[in-house]
Order: structure tokens, then C-alpha cells, then sequence
């Protein structure tokens, strides 16, 4: 099981605005330790956010995405006491999933 | 239940692995098949070079130095580990927005579904090896529309 996500979620104006941090080191599968020995790589590959049963944005990443993933977008609607669900698998098969509540 | 479970198993095949982890997954309810995102689009997130890249999109031909992107990268990254990225775009319709850094490894970095009522907006956080473009890629409409911007770095962000 991944690592807690940091979410923010905030509705203005009819628009609500979600800022996503997860926790994840992304490993390109490039990078060697020190002795040399290549990191298998290790990222996100998918990324789903939920509002009220539906999918309010979709991601699909590559190795290209920083290390502990940031994300920012909005959606039209949401008020303030709702929830958005967000959940990301990995190259692993490994995953998690948040909620937040929307504030106002 | 069983219809989402054989999903979460489908995915875990297709990801190499932690199967119960993601049959729970599935019998959570956030992966359901009829909203499901398109597979993870292995030939496109494994691209080295751009072409190959949009491609593998369906993009072979976009249209360029588009003036409906908004893109917005710093001019200078001291630390390549760390380049935040902001794509936005006028266009109506806005089904796709995909980052790309023509010089890294691979060159795909994201690719975003935008349904409709959300905004043609993302920005997120990307690496890169060395000064590069940062490529954002816009579909609205069934088209393809492309922009890029240099960014150059001081300390790459892949490091060996």
C-alpha cells in the first residue's frame, strides 16, 4: 500500500480547485546506486480523480513525472462539505486511495 | 462483484503484479469498467523520440507553435529533478493535454484526460536529463495541437 496522498480541495465560485501531492519516489529505471547497480524502475502509471461517481481528471504517467507527484487542476461544480476520491496504481501493481473534503 | 474483481485482475496482469491489492481495488469501486481510463499506453510512455511519441498518440501531425496553449515552464531549472510544468488551453472542447521533454529517455511524461466540465487546465511537475523542450500537446475536438518552450538546466534531474 502507497503512502498517504496530500490533497486540498476548494471550491470558488462554482469552480473547485484540487492541488494533489503523492507520495512516490518514481524511479526512472536509469538510476544507479552507488556501487552501480541499476533501481528497477518504479513510477505511477495511472491517476483517477472522482467527484460524485465520476471521473473528474484522468492521468496516465511516465518515468518523466517528478519524484512525489504534484498535481493542480479544476472542475466545474462542487460544494463545500462533498468529497473528491482520487487513486493512482503503479508499474508494481501497487496502489492507493484519498479522500478530501471540499472546503469553501 | 465478481465483473469488478476480474477487472482489478486485468489490470494487475497488464501491470505486472499485485493482484489482491488491487482486487480490493476493484471491489473499492474506483476503477469501474464503464468510466475506465484506456490502458496504460506502454508504446507512447516508451518512446525515444518525439515522433515515435506522437505517434503513438495519434498525433502524428499537430498543428504547431499553436497560440491556443498556454504553456508555461521556468526559462531556467537549477534543479532538472524538479521542472513545474502549467498547460492551459482556449481551445473549446479540450479532450487531452500531454507534457513531453523532447531530450529524456522517454519522452512522454503525462498524458491527461479532460472530461467535460473540467477545466482545460493542469500543471504538474516533470524531470528532466538535460536543457530541453518541454512539448505540451493539446487535443480538442478530435485535433491535435502542439507548443513547446526550452527550458535549460543546470543540474539534471535523472540522475546516475
Amino acid at each position: 500500500m502507497g503512502k498517504p496522498m496530500k490533497i486540498r480541495a476548494a471550491v470558488k465560485e462554482g469552480v473547485t480547485e484540487v492541488k494533489i501531492l503523492m507520495q512516490h519516489d518514481m524511479e526512472t529505471g536509469l538510476r544507479k546506486e552507488a556501487d552501480g547497480t541499476l533501481v528497477p524502475a518504479w513510477f505511477i502509471t495511472e491517476v483517477k480523480v472522482q467527484y460524485q461517481g465520476r471521473a473528474v481528471l484522468e492521468a496516465q504517467f511516465g518515468q518523466s513525472i517528478s519524484k512525489n507527484p504534484y498535481l493542480m487542476f479544476h472542475f466545474n461544480g462542487g460544494s463545500a462539505g462533498e468529497k473528491v476520491s482520487i487513486s493512482w496504481v503503479d508499474n508494481k501493481g501497487d496502489s492507493r486511495s484519498d479522500e478530501a473534503t471540499i472546503t469553501g | 462483484m465478481s465483473k469488478e474483481i476480474d477487472l482489478g485482475r486485468r489490470r494487475a496482469i497488464t501491470t505486472g503484479g499485485g493482484m489482491g491489492l488491487l482486487a480490493l481495488f476493484g471491489g473499492v469501486g474506483l476503477f469501474r469498467p464503464s468510466d475506465a481510463l484506456a490502458e496504460w499506453n506502454k508504446t507512447a510512455f516508451t518512446s525515444k523520440a518525439m515522433d515515435e511519441a506522437l505517434g503513438s498518440l495519434g498525433a502524428a501531425s499537430p498543428e504547431d507553435n499553436s497560440v491556443f496553449i498556454q504553456l508555461t515552464v521556468p526559462e531556467i531549472a537549477e534543479n532538472g529533478a524538479v521542472v513545474p510544468v502549467s498547460v492551459a488551453s482556449s481551445l473549446p472542447n479540450v479532450e487531452q493535454i500531454s507534457i513531453m521533454v523532447d531530450k529524456n529517455p522517454n519522452v512522454l511524461a503525462a498524458v491527461f484526460s479532460i472530461p467535460q466540465g473540467t477545466g482545460a487546465m493542469v500543471t504538474t511537475r516533470v524531470k528532466m536529463g538535460k536543457t530541453a523542450n518541454v512539448v505540451a500537446l493539446v487535443k480538442a475536438d478530435g485535433k491535435f495541437y502542439r507548443t513547446a518552450k526550452e527550458v535549460k538546466v543546470t543540474a539534471g534531474g535523472c540522475g546516475g
